[in-house]
């Protein structure tokens, strides 16, 4: 695989999650490119609107770019808030198809949304997916049709339970293949 | 796999953006303009598969360009957005064509079911087009084939009644090809959209034939283990086509009479009446007004299948339609055997046109198959045609010029001695007849 730099994971929030050494670990796994953490300090006010009790997730992330450290890296921010783009009224995570910035968000991963019991495995289950989902978004990969593959769209909690943590073949031979083709043959 | 492309129309930048972004994660070929004027200018660039256009925008609205693209495109799929405050007017555009819209902030969950439906319903529908343009080559792909004034004729008369949804019964021995004319008026008619379900009542038993054409409940009889369908029901919509109608039994006639009389029936076991909307054809190689004169055949259900009659004349009796349709078959089975297509030799031509053919098309298909499996040679030669000429000789042992001479006689007697007539069938002048009469002493 290309290794086109670092990967920066960085956690949004004040408190970061108990998992967020383990969701990192578990990134460096996946992707042969160095994962690692970066603290930064981002205030995530001005992406707030109250009309909607939501966060712009297009302005969190021209943030978080501005923040990228190196030019051939990767940021991922990992938030606790509920975040929308303008014309949907939620989005799991937003990511530049082919760029170095990604964003998600843990709000409506967690059981409590949904009214069940909280379980901290089975959220870090879920982030690690979306984590992997929004990363092969930034290295050039579209949705897949493929349901079990990680890159297969999710647009509730059920079907990313659903999918595993991994990329299916073609999309791995994608990204091994510098993913810059990765539009070409996808596509739903 | 081609890229499905969305061009997305709203004069909000930032909805344009976050749309484009959504759908380009999907693999969309995704392209934005600000307002309708903006829209049609990208339209010229290709056709697209989606287009998704706020309804309130300045300028052009939504509705507008909705009217615009589809007069481009009638098919074209809009979803149209709307804030809910307009969601009245988004309903007028789905009464104006629109396939659905969608009140802004959209649930992901119920765009991306929206544009995959949408999606879904696309491909159906071009691939129904491409299946009835399927179907209707290969309806083509069996031509009636004659140039005989009595099969110019029976063309034009199918022409007439295929317009009308008059019962129709084709009349002919076997192997006329009354199936094939009982598909060309399904083909050329209305109905032809629907399907053609043909039933050979005389190669099925009564009792076996009544559940083929009114179908049975489960447990009707013996080994009825689940509802089936009948061929009339089948047939709704389309062409019913009854061959061999004179073989069936009287207390068929009387059932079939009540269907053609009132087009509801019930399956065997039912009660429930069931309509049918079907155009009856009927086929038969027998006299049915000499079996109605015996009693065989009910008066009453003779003249309710008798509104349009054709009548398909032998084989023998249009000689000039022998030759197209050996030519016909040979290029059929070249075709379908991957070989080069074949001429005949004279020998094998005269052959084909003097034999009296009492199979009709049918038992030339065979004999022209017959011969370009076995034939080696680039041209059909006599050895190749497996016909027996009436005397009994075979091609195989008779001599080329005692074929020919049983050959002229044979003609020169149908054409009732006239050497003009007879040098025209044989295509030979007269003058190379009169020396081939002298040679092979034929009396005139």
């Amino acid at each position: 695989m290309k290794t086109a730099g670092s990967i920066y994971v960085t956690f949004l929030d004040p408190t970061p999650p108990p998992w967020s050494a383990e969701l990192v670990r578990e990134l460096g796994g996946v992707f042969p490119n160095p994962v690692m953490s970066l603290e930064v300090e981002m205030d995530l006010r001005p992406a707030y609107f109250p009309e909607r009790n939501q966060y712009h997730a297009t302005l969190i992330l021209a943030s978080l770019l501005r923040r990228l450290p190196d030019p051939g890296a990767r940021i991922l921010g990992i938030t606790g808030l509920d975040l929308f783009v303008p014309v949907l009224t939620f989005v799991f995570g937003q990511a530049q198809l082919k760029g170095p910035g990604a964003l998600l968000s843990t709000f409506r991963l967690r059981n409590e949304f949904y009214g069940l019991p909280a379980d901290p495995y089975l959220l870090l289950d879920r982030t690690i997916k979306e984590a992997v989902h929004e990363l092969g978004h930034s290295f050039g990969l579209v949705h897949c049709h493929d349901p079990a593959c990680v890159m297969s769209s999710s647009t509730y909690v059920e079907e990313v339970d659903l999918k595993s943590d991994w990329y299916c073949s073609e999309c791995e031979g994608l990204l091994l293949a510098g993913t810059t083709s990765a539009q070409e043959t996808g596509g739903p | 796999m081609k890229k499905r492309r969305i061009l997305i129309v709203d004069d909000e930048r930032s909805v344009r953006k976050s749309l484009q972004e959504w759908f380009l994660e999907d693999g969309f070929d995704v392209e934005t303009a600000e307002d309708g004027h903006d829209a049609l200018r990208i339209m010229d660039s290709g056709p697209f598969d989606i287009f998704i256009v706020d309804l309130k925008m300045p300028g052009m609205d939504g509705i507008s360009l909705q009217k615009r693209i589809q007069e481009g495109d009638k098919d074209a799929t809009v979803i149209i957005l709307t804030a809910y405050a307009s969601v009245e007017t988004a309903v007028e555009a789905l009464k104006q064509g629109a396939y659905d819209y969608v009140t802004k902030p959209v649930d992901p969950d119920e765009l991306s079911n929206l544009v995959r439906n949408a999606l879904r319903q696309r491909d159906l529908s071009e691939e129904n087009v491409r299946l009835k343009e399927r179907m209707s080559e290969m309806n083509l792909a069996t031509p009636i084939v004659g140039e005989s004034p009595s099969m110019m004729r029976i063309m034009e008369m199918i022409r007439t009644v295929a317009e009308t949804d008059s019962t129709v019964v084709i009349l002919g021995e076997s192997g006329t090809g009354k199936e094939l004319i009982a598909r060309a008026i399904h083909t050329q008619s209305r109905r032809r959209f629907a399907p053609i379900i043909a039933v050979h009542c005389g190669a099925i038993p009564e009792t076996l034939l009544e559940s083929e054409l009114f179908g049975h409940e489960k447990g009707a009889f013996t080994g009825a283990q689940y509802r089936r369908k009948g061929k009339i029901e089948l047939a709704h919509g389309g062409t019913l086509f009854l061959d061999e109608i004179g073989d069936i039994t009287p207390k068929m006639q009387v059932d079939l009479l009540r269907v053609l009389e009132t087009r509801t029936f019930t399956r065997l076991g039912g009660n429930k009446e069931i309509q049918s909307d079907f155009r009856l054809v009927c086929a038969t190689n027998q006299n049915l007004e000499k079996q109605v004169t015996e009693g065989a055949f009910r008066e009453d259900l003779y003249y309710r299948i008798k509104v349009f009659s054709l009548e398909i004349p032998p084989l023998r009796e249009r000689g000039e339609d022998i030759l197209p349709l050996a030519r016909h078959f040979v290029s059929k089975y070249a075709r379908s055997m991957g070989k080069p297509e074949k001429s005949f030799t004279p020998e094998a031509e005269a052959l084909l046109e003097s034999y009296r053919w009492p199979g009709n098309v049918r038992e030339l298909e065979n004999a022209i198959e017959r011969a370009m499996v076995i034939g080696k040679d680039p041209e059909i030669r006599l050895r190749d045609l497996p016909l027996r000429v009436e005397n009994g000789s075979s091609p195989d042992s008779a001599s080329l010029e005692a074929m020919e001479r049983e050959h002229i006689i044979r003609v020169m007697r149908e054409m009732d001695g006239n050497v003009t007539r007879s040098a025209k069938v044989l295509g030979i002048d007269r003058a190379t007849l009169y020396n081939k009469i002298k040679k092979y002493g034929i009396q005139r």
